[in-house]
């Protein structure tokens, strides 16, 4: 499969001569649809639902910008992505964005050309085992067989902790979370490891999680955030703006409720040029005045968002902590909209 | 007066080139030869031009870099530590590995099959129908998902084979035991088999990255000269036998020959197995078989020897029916006459597809990764590509890799093909 993408990259990047330098911007309006890479299904982040809609967490970034794009939020086309192939599918030009929980790295931002827009969550690696292993520290786990899922930087996180704490480990690598959860469920492997919101999104499927634990241990920083290529300074600035632009709302109290009606005018003048019925912030990165306003009533705000996709009214359940505003003791904090 | 006509001298004129028939075809080929290598220059080019564009300038520096991840199965030393370029080579003994044993008993499967299937048991030649046809009409990929899901989910896990003091003490068996003289511990991970060790070590060699034991070289030198040994003996009883018409009695001198110099051996160098045991999370000690590389292996092989069976059915059916009653007729029995008069003809219409479904095998190794067997595809391939983001520079030494690897293995059997075809004069 990875070699059909590879000569698929091949074909599409000699067949578009000079397409990657062109504005992504240009061809997401021409195209009508914005074309996002996505996980290939982790509840809460990104996942169909019954009906075959693709909910969650990352999936909301994705209609926030086509909504402040396109104006419709449900004009968008998500590419199902694993660890190895969403790198591939950004640079390669199949997907204009990626919002997979990926985690923003040196060497991505700089060697992969990439630019990431932001961090939607800050997170870090964790492990999950059964609770009758009798384990309650990450440090007993000397001698364990690990899953981990493969080209994810939880790999290399994984190798340096057992390397630190001098104890061994057999590693199984697998290809997309379904498979992790099979194996770690048909006991191939002790221990299942990825990003502790990961953790507690496949915990939350599983038919007996009261069973299962994630150890305290978090082992290493995952600020995970949507990514835009290299090159396309006005499309990463969209990207970028929508994402602040949710959390400033939740910071000023704008929700999908009362969007509407702050947008007619407030007394905060931050407010309005938001939602612009002050100046024209969206001009500057080429869009029209109520981009943001679009964006915010996709889905609500980043709380909002938070709320109804993995927060701890869902069954992944998980707390603010680092990802409360700056004004609450977390990390979320926007640069100033002027 | 001896006006001798002139032959016309020949001028060469450019028009010949397309009109006279005998350049014209020479013309074509330079011509499709000249717009061959112009697309592909044209391909070549945009590449480069849309690598630099994207500011990917193709570079192999990265395989010196640290690859900082771990391997479940290696055959050579390496350690997170290790360059990329060492961890590609882990991937590639790997690859060789399961290619090589997937050959082996591919061909031996097949060629059982193959003479089975024309067996005159119906029940016989009936089932050998059945596997073939059900093998090689489903992907091998599915095939190997499902032997790994069977090892995954009906095999004990480690801590089955746990005992307790209130086990012992209520008298409960443990839910798996291990088998074969309490040694072999088959679980859901891999199977746990005894690991010769040796109390004495003669000392190691380094072959470039692969450090040898001079134990297993000492062993394997001793177990040739025990052969050839054998093999003198024979050669000596055959003579007198030819000359005296009495053929001495070998059986001692034979049995001492063969199995008395290694028994010593192993025994000067201490030897002895190292049983798996239960410790912690898996078995600890002894070898780890994975069920990644038995359900690779397994299914790899099944697939391929459905095709080398009916290889080998044709290969029999080509041989005329007159050399077997020409065999019957001198009272060769059916069993002598099939592995003394007719596989030895039937070769040589096998050998060639053989070496397709060897090269077959050897490509679809690179499925390994469905299973998280770590080969070649799976280090290089999979995580050196994917940490490092080289796409075209990994893809490009994967085939190359792939591409003399298989040119390899053509070349040896077509050493072996031209030894065994007939020999004409």
């Amino acid at each position: 499969m990875k070699k059909s993408v590879f000569l698929g990259t091949l074909a599409a990047s000699a067949l578009l001569a000079g397409y990657a330098s062109s504005a992504t911007l240009d061809d997401v309006k021409a195209r009508g649809e914005l074309i996002c890479g996505v996980n290939t299904g982790l509840v809460g982040f990104a996942a169909p639902d019954a009906n075959g809609n693709w909910q969650g967490f990352d999936v909301a970034i994705c209609k926030a910008v086509a909504a402040a794009v396109l104006g419709d939020a449900s004009k968008v086309k998500y590419v199902p992505t694993t660890g190895e192939t969403r790198f591939t599918a950004l640079a390669s030009g199949e997907i204009d964005m990626l919002a997979r929980n990926t985690t923003w790295t040196f060497s991505r931002d700089a060697d992969l050309k990439f630019t990431f827009t932001g961090v939607n969550y800050y997170d870090g690696q964790g492990f999950m085992v059964k609770k009758d292993l009798g384990v309650s520290s990450a440090k007993e786990l000397d001698g364990a067989t690990v899953c981990i899922q493969t080209g994810t930087t939880t790999e290399l996180n994984l190798a340096d902790f057992f390397k630190v704490n001098n104890m061994s480990y057999q590693p199984v690598a697998i290809q997309t979370n379904a498979e992790g959860e099979q194996q770690y469920l048909a006991g191939a492997c002790d221990a299942y490891t990825t990003d502790a919101s990961g953790l507690a999104a496949t915990r939350a499927v599983f038919a007996d999680p009261e069973n299962h634990v994630i150890l305290p241990e978090i082992i290493s920083k995952e600020p995970l955030g949507p990514l835009v290529r290299h090159g396309d300074d006005q499309w990463a600035d969209i990207n970028r703006w929508v994402l602040n632009a949710l959390i400033a709302a939740e910071e000023f109290g704008v929700t999908s409720a009362n969007v509407e009606e702050l947008s007619k005018g407030t007394d905060n003048p931050e407010v309005n040029r938001i939602l612009g019925s002050e100046g024209d912030l969206g001009a500057m990165i080429g869009l029209d005045k109520e981009w943001a306003k679009r964006a915010i009533a996709a889905s609500g705000n980043y709380g909002e968002i938070f709320a109804a996709t993995i927060g701890e009214s869902t069954p992944i359940g998980l707390a603010r902590g680092l990802n409360a505003q700056w004004t609450q003791g977390g990390l979320l904090y926007t640069p100033p909209f002027r | 007066m001896a006006i001798a006509s002139e032959t016309p001298k020949e001028t060469f004129r450019l028009g010949m080139l397309v009109y006279d028939t005998r350049y014209r075809s020479l013309t074509i080929q330079v011509v499709v030869m000249l717009l061959a290598m112009a697309g592909a220059w044209w391909l070549y080019d945009n590449l480069m031009a849309n690598l630099r564009v994207l500011d990917k300038e193709p570079s192999f520096s990265f395989l010196w870099n640290r690859a900082g991840y771990d391997i479940n199965q290696t055959l050579i030393p390496y350690t997170n530590d290790d360059t990329h370029f060492r961890a590609m080579l882990v991937g590639l003994v790997n690859t060789i590995l399961v290619a090589v044993l997937g050959c082996i008993a591919a061909t031996v499967i097949g060629i059982i099959v193959g003479v089975l299937r024309l067996s005159k048991n119906w029940l016989v030649a009936r089932l050998m129908t059945v596997y073939v046809e059900g093998f090689r009409n489903v992907p091998v990929l599915l095939w190997i998902l499902v032997i790994f899901a069977v090892f995954t989910e009906i095999t004990p896990q480690p801590r089955d084979f746990r005992v307790t003091d209130e086990m012992i003490a209520a008298g409960e068996e443990p839910v798996a035991s291990k088998i074969l003289f309490d040694s072999v511990a088959v679980t859901n991970r891999g199977t746990f088999v005894p690991k010769a060790v040796y109390e004495r070590s003669l000392g190691e060699i380094q072959i470039g990255f692969l450090p040898i034991s001079l134990n297993t070289v000492a062993i394997l030198a001793v177990i040739v000269g025990s052969i050839l040994g054998y093999r003198a003996i024979k050669k000596h009883a055959t003579a007198v036998q030819e000359a005296t018409g009495v053929r001495p009695k070998t059986l001692w001198k034979s049995l001492l020959v063969s199995f008395g110099p290694i028994i010593l051996l192993l025994f000067a160098l201490g030897f002895h197995l190292e049983i798996p045991t239960l410790g912690g999370f898996n078995f600890t000690g002894g070898i780890l078989v994975s069920n990644a590389l038995m359900a690779l292996w397994l299914g790899l092989t099944l697939y391929t020897a459905a095709f080398i069976a009916e290889i080998v059915r044709a290969g029999i059916l080509a041989i005329s029916k007159g050399q077997t009653e020409a065999s019957y007729a001198l009272g060769i029995r059916p069993g002598r006459t099939m592995s003394l008069v007719i596989l030895p003809q039937a070769l040589r219409v096998i050998i060639p597809p053989l070496i397709s479904q060897y090269l077959n095998l050897t490509k679809n190794s690179s499925l390994a990764i469905a299973v998280s067997y770590m080969d070649l595809r799976g280090t290089l391939g999979g995580i050196t590509l994917n940490q490092t983001g080289r796409e075209l520079e990994c893809m490009l030494i994967l085939m190359l890799i792939y591409l003399a690897l298989s040119l390899l293995i053509s070349s040896g059997m077509n050493v072996y093909n031209n030894a065994v075809k007939l020999k004409e004069r």
